[in-house]
């Protein structure tokens, strides 16, 4: 589903990303975990082009979306992210942060983006914040609807920049069961995460980063239990 | 008394010179409004242009004309400007009223441009990626995501930006416009009278500050429902 080959990427002159090659499969929950600095969340953000690459190219359904021109925006709708700092729409109630904007993209008329938007508040236990201001939420509630915002699109893949890493770690659970909830119903998805119990039970895939660079790619059983590179080791032995 | 009153009928009664009052009146209430609106409109149309070449480095030359614009226009006074634009760039046009609403709406747009400039900068960038990758366009995601909340940021700043043109108005009379102080003026010098004239233009300008005032309040406490904790 999502192709990449040879991305390379820098910031004033600091290599972030080193010709990263990898994969997606349609269905597949890749995680992708590595020291901070590491280039992960600037590998998923180049996924939906919030970072342009500076050579390499990604394909998405064989398209190739690192073209000149191509249209980013319909790309973007077809890819939801969450972000690390939830960046919900301070100015909007919770109702409108979700139907914003398929109903400004002509996808869904007002009120059946509204009928929508508590559809999917429902499913994520919170249909009872509807009419109020996202200040007035916790985190993990804002992270909840973060993720209902992207699913309001109905994107064929969810890209997650550490969802939980600025949560209390009261409020990490219930993110996380959400996301897992979407894994389970078949929702392709690359993850960032500093949470290797998550990344362990729902990853089909889980990658290390370090230095701009894949240094390993397995399974969750043979990336968590039997690490080949000895960077990873070290790195396992740190945070498990 | 009987001079207060005298003073009073003079000024106000006698010859109808209530009606210069009056139309002083809608002249100034006229520029002052129009002004505002080509200001508002000129102002944020460069403070986009300035945020998105100072954030992705294109429309350069937009950018060069933004920032000579606001150059020009904050750096000569507004009534060289007026008097310019009467005496040599809009000689067809015989009412000074329209060109005071072009003149002020010009230099308006200067000083508005960096406040709404300063009100969109003090937004996180994750706003923009946030609507930006749920597959809004740049254009939506300033419409509805950044200015909104840029605005409400700068309401306080806008407003100071408002009164400040108001009674700028006050020199229109420069080019021929009979505004509320030119009215004033008039009918001081045909009736030897200055206290009248004077003081309740003075007091008139002062009422109208007060209601934007109030009108401000307004606003800010609607734009702040959502800062409610």
């Amino acid at each position: 589903m999502i192709d990449v080959k040879n991305l390379s990427k820098s910031f004033n002159g600091v290599t972030v990303l080193n010709a990263v090659s990898a994969h997606v499969n349609i269905r597949e929950k890749i995680v992708v975990v590595g020291p901070s600095g590491s280039g992960k969340s600037t590998f998923l953000r180049c996924l939906n082009l919030l970072e342009t690459p500076d050579e390499g190219e990604i394909r998405f359904d064989g398209e190739l979306i690192t073209a000149p021109r191509y249209d980013m925006n319909k790309l973007r709708q077809k890819m939801g992210m969450v972000f690390q700092h939830f960046n919900l729409f301070p100015h909007l109630t919770v109702l409108d942060n979700i139907s914003l904007a398929p109903r400004k993209l002509g996808l869904m008329d007002a009120a059946a983006a509204e009928k929508r938007a508590k559809e999917l508040l429902e499913q994520v236990g919170l249909a009872d914040k509807a009419k109020e201001y996202p200040n007035m939420l916790s985190g993990g509630q804002k992270q909840r609807i973060a993720i209902v915002r992207s699913l309001a699109m109905n994107p064929r893949v969810m890209l997650f920049d550490e969802p939980t890493s600025a949560l209390d770690p009261e409020m990490v659970g219930e993110v996380l069961s959400v996301m897992k909830k979407l894994a389970d119903d078949g929702m392709t998805m690359v993850i960032v995460t500093h949470e290797m119990g998550f990344a362990r039970e729902v990853g089909t895939r889980v990658l290390f980063m370090d230095e701009g660079s894949i240094l390993e790619e397995a399974p969750p059983e043979v990336f968590f239990d039997n690490p080949k590179n000895p960077r990873l080791r070290d790195f396992l032995s740190k945070v498990l | 008394m009987a001079a207060f009153q005298e003073g009073f009928y003079r000024t106000f009664i006698n010859n109808n010179y209530y009606k210069v009052f009056l139309d002083g009146f809608r002249a100034t209430i006229t520029i002052a409004v129009f002004a505002v609106l080509i200001g508002v409109s000129i102002g944020i149309i460069l403070a986009v242009i300035k945020v998105y070449n100072h954030r992705t480095g294109k429309m350069k030359i937009a950018r060069l004309f933004a920032e000579l614009y606001v150059t020009v226009f904050r750096g000569t006074p507004v009534i060289v400007q007026l008097m310019i634009l009467y005496y040599l760039v809009l000689i067809d046009i015989k009412s000074g009223v329209i060109v005071a609403v072009i003149g002020f709406g010009l230099n308006s747009g200067a000083y508005v441009a960096e406040i709404v400039r300063a009100g969109i900068m003090s937004i996180d960038t994750g706003q923009t990626e946030a609507g930006r990758s749920l597959g809004l366009t740049e254009l939506m995601t300033m419409r509805y995501i950044i200015m909104p909340q840029a605005i409400k940021n700068t309401l306080p700043a806008l407003f100071n930006e408002f009164i400040t043109l108001l009674k700028e108005t006050s020199v229109a009379g420069y080019i021929t416009v009979i505004d509320l102080t030119k009215a004033a003026d008039l009918v001081r010098s045909r009736t030897y009278q200055a206290f009248f004239p004077l003081i309740s233009v003075a007091l008139v300008y002062l009422i109208m500050v007060v209601g934007l005032t109030a009108l401000q309040g307004v606003m800010e406490r609607k734009l702040q429902k959502s800062d409610r904790r």
